[in-house]
């Protein structure tokens, strides 16, 4: 026979199942519709890019208005060579200033780092052309390669920089002091320990940024500029994979519309592979049990 | 060999908040030393005062002298040359999580650039066996991460990697607190292998731990040291009123 107290407790576990039901729908509720616009974009980047998408078009320069075929070859180039030169320059500048923050700098000075860092992340990418114009295309006179490499390596420096920092704090006290306590010095530590323990973290973290600037096209119109030829020079005006889109988006041929949306499933396979790529290099030599 | 650590006058603050006030204490070579008291009344201050860590946290200051043999530990020698002659085994077992067995044990000469890969096989395998670790860990020593092991293990682990750089005295800051009873019996044993050979200073809130492993115990109070004996008078005839209070369980 059930007693007053036992059907109370079938209400409260009903509503313990009602709530838990709720949540677990509108937790897939969110993940669908993050997923949605993603798979939206891919599918049809695919099926516009596909058709247009052949060995020539990977292999081959632009031929000029007019006639069929031709290729983004010399613009995929382009982008490894001005991708290779951000990364460097950016990536050691933004995780050392995620060290310094976040093993080293205390009070005010860390503070007016840390906000400079957020303001440069909001920054408008178009005014960080403007800069990496004045800096180095003014300087040398040209447009190139390099001066497209540091216009991006300035936008990745802040998101890396923030992103360091994070994941070295959470790297708990007690690892820390594990090494002090062998005598290990401060810097040491911060680059064997400390730094090797959150290294998945700071991977993402330059992933992101990485992936972030690989397709900005804004910074590289007076920096990089494009050119419809081979380029290696990095003292040279450079084709990009988004330069190369913006450009063919915007003309009035049909061909060139196609090509724009082949190149611009290029450069997304090509974001693909490269985050994959490292993060697979990077989960190698991983042990057991390392979380 | 061990060697005798001798502390006079030392007086440690966070801030402006005294922990430590004028304590004078010389701890024996080859002897385990154990430090009691309540919660907060400066035990892991004292032990973290001995091997420089107290001043690794922000705004900590320390004052006064410490000795460990010859070395003078507050005058003319760098905190890093003292810590190693000092191994030190903290409260939470802490593995380096990203690195193997080998590695964990190897760290400390290896981080402090000895390279003679024989020498570090032979050092890793005696601080395990040292640790009581090797049986339980020969076969996975480069496959797998310290952190994989059980908590028991890892402590154990952290003890072989304090003991591969061959330090003179031994710190533990309640070494067992979060393990279980058999993993606890196993440090304890431990801890009675190495006093052959170290000094040992062991921080413990459990009194039966206290006076099964120490010879001589020093009960601490609000930043003092209150007494300082034989285990054995300490928890049998304790000159002091609060030290008696405390060790019958009248407070803290």
């Amino acid at each position: 026979m059930a007693t007053q107290a036992d059907r109370a407790d079938l209400r409260v576990s009903l509503r313990r199942r009602g709530i838990d039901l709720l949540s677990t729908l509108a937790a897939g509720g969110a993940v669908v519709l993050v997923l949605l616009p993603l798979c939206a974009v891919f599918g049809y980047l695919i099926y516009s890019g596909i058709g247009s998408l052949n060995w020539a078009f990977l292999t081959q320069t632009p031929k000029p208005v007019g006639e069929a075929g031709g290729g983004m070859a010399n613009a995929i180039a382009g982008s490894v060579l001005i991708l290779l030169i951000a990364s460097i320059l950016g990536v050691p500048v933004g995780i050392g200033a995620g060290i310094y923050l976040a093993e080293y700098a205390r009070g005010r000075f860390g503070d007016i780092i840390r906000f400079t860092a957020d303001i440069l992340n909001g920054v408008p990418s178009i005014v960080i052309g403007i800069v990496a114009y004045g800096i180095v295309v003014l300087r040398q006179r040209h447009f190139s390669a390099l001066a497209g490499g540091v216009a991006l390596a300035i936008m990745m420096v802040p998101t890396i920089t923030r992103a360091t920092e994070e994941m070295l704090l959470l790297v708990p006290t007690t690892v820390r002091e594990a090494a002090y306590g062998l005598g290990v010095s401060r810097w040491r530590t911060t680059l064997s320990i400390t730094l090797r323990t959150a290294t998945s973290g700071v991977i993402t973290g330059v992933m992101l940024a990485f992936a972030r600037i690989a397709g900005e096209t804004a910074p590289l119109l007076f920096t990089a500029f494009g050119n419809t030829y081979w380029n290696w020079n990095v003292n040279q005006p450079t084709a990009a994979l988004p330069l190369q889109i913006f450009v063919y988006a915007i003309s009035p041929f049909d061909e060139w519309h196609r090509q724009a949306w082949a190149g611009a499933l290029v450069l997304i396979v090509l974001i693909v592979i490269s985050v994959s790529a490292v993060r697979i290099a990077a989960g190698r030599g991983m042990l057991k049990g390392t979380s | 060999m061990g060697v005798d650590v001798q502390v006079e006058q030392l007086n440690a603050w966070f801030g402006k908040t005294q922990a430590l006030r004028d304590i004078n204490l010389k701890m024996l070579a080859n002897h385990a030393t154990a430090i009691i008291g309540p919660s907060g009344c400066g035990k892991s201050t004292f032990v973290r005062c001995i091997n420089r860590m107290h001043e690794t946290v922000p705004e900590a200051r320390v004052d006064g002298h410490i000795r460990i043999g010859e070395l003078n530990v507050y005058n003319g020698t760098s905190a890093t040359q003292v810590r190693r002659q000092i191994g030190m085994v903290f409260q939470k077992p802490n593995p380096f999580p990203t690195m193997s067995i080998y590695d964990n044990v190897a760290a400390g000469l290896k981080l402090n650039g000895f390279r003679d890969r024989r020498r570090l096989d032979e050092i890793v395998e005696r601080s395990l066996s040292m640790a009581a670790l090797w049986d339980e860990v020969k076969d996975a020593l480069r496959k797998q991460s310290g952190a994989s092991l059980s908590g028991g293990q890892q402590q154990r682990l952290c003890i072989a990697r304090a003991l591969a750089v061959e330090p003179e005295v031994l710190l533990m800051d309640e070494p067992c607190s979060a393990l279980d009873p058999i993993s606890t019996s196993k440090i304890e044993e431990l801890i009675f292998q190495l006093k052959q050979r170290y000094t040992i200073v062991i921080v413990t809130h459990n009194m039966q731990q206290a006076s099964r492993v120490a010879e001589y115990t020093g009960f601490f109070l609000l930043g003092n040291l209150i007494e300082f004996d034989k285990t054995e008078k300490i928890f049998t005839n304790p000159s002091d009123k609060r030290t008696e209070d405390y060790i019958t369980g009248r407070f803290g």
